[in-house]
């Protein structure tokens, strides 16, 4: 009772000095030496609500990131601390969550979010305050379009589709695909307009279109219109809790040529609801836990015995988020906004577990690299890396062997 | 040819589960003249039944796919349906017997909202994978390609049509429930336990509902706890499109929305094939309000 009472008294006096309540839960290393000669970094994030798997991964993947780098010594000797700020997978709390963090915490950048709504609440004040913003993993292209101090670490949709359609094309030598969208969603129509424009580009024929809406249980009927056109492979740009559905029917109609999609399809419930009829299906994503790359196998080991998880998608783009900034910092000097935006622009070459990273004149990176995961025996594994168009053409850089499978669960 | 059989197929298979469910609006209304808004949901409880029954009986005994087992989660679900039914009726329903029309049709819809998302509270809003109850086969005649579950789905829904037939037909239960659908104070004082059959009816209803929950979960294996929001307004326009209270238009009609379903969505409007329920609906509601099977009744002033 009466360390409780101390705790209110310290608040309280606290709550006078400070003027407002502490709220911003800070996690970081060494709170011993608070203010002084850390650097603040805010993050806002999904950590409840309905993408709260997305916002606890890619928080998580930031801290791991940070703790290393404050661990080898910080950048410039001042150590990195990050103030954390749920905002409830609402874009109007994540309005909320920057706004508090740069004008209460004056912190010097700003990463986040997943979900391209928050991301896009958020930008227009991190911009008119001349604070850089990062999103590690938010695809629609209008979040680096706010302003020059919005940066992002992910690729495109646009570059999503016409990567895959130059895999299909080049690669494994398909020639007629069909593709079924979710008509709900922006980004599987979005995705299936840039994978369609492209394949057609490159001298491949779209035999059929049909669309479904999320959430959708029969697909047969345009599953039997797709039977009929008689494509050697349908793309599902989807999201994994439809694609099971999906595959299940197809193979009920008696059709077994694959599936492909995109990275909606990532999910531990991809297998568990598609089973067998998902096999040999494939689909293209930002990165994989099972990849031989060092860099990745090295983050994908830290991250595990951490937190005794596989990072998925979303963790390897916020580790390399985290990452890009600190070198961004190391190679300005200082942490005022206009001259770490532009180092973080500059960035080239780094170095990333989703790939190299260079960073273009719209803020987006440039030629990623694709990473096609294929179902097979059950699990997941490698099947190609997709290097971007200038580049090598596409080929299974880890021949087929099916190197790494990641524990699904 | 090929396509039009397959669609077909797929069609009354996808609308006899639609089917089930509408009888069990169609019987409400047909005795209370009420729309009971919250059958969708029980449809719902019903698959989510299935869901854990199976899955421990997996448990149980190694294997678990065996008809013996799918009867007996169907068994259990329909119990657990039932008596859902009749707690619905008895807790909701019955206070407001002599309120105005409309409190019933508000407190169907409320309770439609707390099976929902009390599901999702319970449940947990991730969808589910529905256990594999019955080893699954893939037959093909002539290239038109069904499973065994749309058989299966078929058969079942048949037989259990058959038998409310019979219920409502040929037993005195029937007979008086008949009465108390033309009727409600008249058959009440022939001696008819009027509460009586009308819960009997509930509970009929929403064992069907059970019924198609299971068949739901057997050919679409993915439920979710608002699974039951759109095959429940389907089936609903599908009572209405058969004329609402008479029993077999329930089943033509949800036969006929599952093939019109089917071919749109096989068309190149597939885009619209969540559409077209509705628009359906509005039409009969224009041109036709007492549906297919109905008879119209000028009210009398």
């Amino acid at each position: 009772m009466k360390r409780n009472y101390l705790v209110a008294l310290t608040c309280a006096f606290a709550l006078a000095f400070l003027g407002c309540p502490p709220k911003t839960e800070s996690t970081g290393t060494s709170t011993a030496d608070a203010g002084g000669g850390e650097i603040l970094v805010g993050e806002y994030g999904s950590l409840t609500g309905s993408e709260a798997t997305f916002g606890q991964s890619t928080h998580n993947a930031i801290m791991l990131a940070v703790d290393e780098i404050n661990a080898g010594g910080g950048v410039n000797n001042r150590k990195i601390r990050v103030l954390t700020e749920d905002d409830q997978s609402k874009a109007e709390e994540a309005a909320n969550a920057v706004t508090k963090l740069i004008s209460q915490n004056n912190v010097v950048a700003v990463l986040g979010e997943v979900a391209s709504s928050n991301s896009l609440a958020a930008a227009p004040i991190c911009q008119s305050n001349k604070v850089p913003m990062i999103s590690p993993s938010s695809t629609n292209p209008s979040v680096t379009q706010k302003g020059d101090y919005i940066f992002r670490m992910c690729f495109l949709d646009d570059y999503q589709g016409q990567s895959m359609a130059r895999y299909l094309y080049n690669t494994v030598g398909t020639r007629k695909v069909a593709v079924l969208i979710d008509n709900k969603s922006d980004y599987s129509t979005g995705l299936a307009k840039f994978f369609s424009d492209a394949f057609a580009g490159l001298g491949g024929k779209i035999v059929a279109t049909q669309s479904y809406a999320k959430g959708d249980s029969d697909f047969r009927s345009q599953l039997t219109a797709i039977k009929t056109a008689n494509p050697d492979l349908i793309y599902v740009p989807g999201y994994y809790n439809d694609i099971g559905q999906i595959a299940i029917q197809t193979r009920d109609l008696g059709m077994n040529m694959p599936l492909a999609g995109g990275d909606g399809w990532e999910s531990p419930k991809l297998i568990e609801i598609g089973g067998k009829a998902l096999e040999g299906c494939f689909y293209s994503n930002h990165y994989f836990p099972g990849d031989p790359n060092p860099t990745v196998r090295d983050f994908v080991e830290k991250y595990r015995q951490r937190y005794s998880a596989t990072p998925d998608a979303l963790a390897a783009l916020a580790y390399d988020t985290a990452r890009v900034l600190a070198d961004a910092m190391k190679r300005a000097g200082k942490t005022d906004g206009p001259a770490l935006r532009e180092a973080i622009g500059a960035t080239k070459g780094f170095n990333g577990v989703t790939g190299t990273i260079n960073l273009g004149p719209d803020r987006n990176p440039e030629g990623k690299t694709l990473v096609i995961v294929e179902v097979k025996g059950g699990a997941l594994t490698l099947k190609a890396k997709v290097e971007p168009a200038g580049a090598a053409p596409a080929t299974g850089t880890t021949g087929t062997t099916t190197t790494g499978t990641t524990t699904t669960h | 040819m090929q396509e039009l059989l397959q669609n077909l197929l797929n069609g009354i298979a996808a609308g006899s589960i639609y089917a089930l469910i509408a009888l069990g609006y169609t019987m409400v209304y047909g005795i209370l003249k009420l729309i009971n808004f919250a059958h969708g949901d029980v449809f719902m409880i019903g698959s989510f039944v299935g869901f854990y029954a199976g899955r421990y009986l997996a448990k149980a005994n190694a294997g678990g796919a065996s008809p013996a087992n799918a009867a007996l989660v169907m068994l259990l679900s329909m119990i657990v349906c039932g008596a859902l039914g009749y707690l619905n009726e008895r807790v909701a329903y019955r206070p407001l017997r002599n309120a105005p029309r409309i409190a019933s049709l508000i407190t169907a819809i409320g309770l439609s909202f707390l099976l929902e998302y009390g599901g999702q509270f319970v449940f947990g809003p991730d969808p589910k994978f529905f256990p594999t109850l019955i080893e699954k086969h893939v037959i093909n005649i002539g290239g038109v390609v069904t499973t065994n579950y749309q058989l299966i789905v078929l058969g079942v829904a048949i037989a259990f049509m058959a038998l409310l037939q019979y219920i409502v037909y040929g037993t005195k239960y029937g007979r008086a429930m008949r009465a108390v659908s033309f009727n409600f104070e008249t058959a009440s004082l022939m001696g008819i336990p009027t509460d009586r059959i009308i819960s009997t009816t509930f509970i009929i209803g929403s064992t069907l509902a059970a019924v198609a929950g299971i068949l739901f979960g057997l050919s679409y294996p993915k439920i979710d706890p608002l699974m039951g929001v759109m095959p429940g307004l389907k089936a609903f326009v599908s009572a209405v499109l058969g004329g609402i209270g008479n029993v077999p238009g329930a089943v033509v009609g949800g036969l006929l929305i599952g093939i019109i379903e089917a071919f749109v969505g096989g068309s190149r409007f597939s885009n619209y094939r969540d559409a077209i329920a509705f628009v359906i609906l509005i039409v009969i509601l224009l041109f036709r309000p007492s549906g297919l099977f109905g008879k119209y009744q000028p009210e009398k002033v």
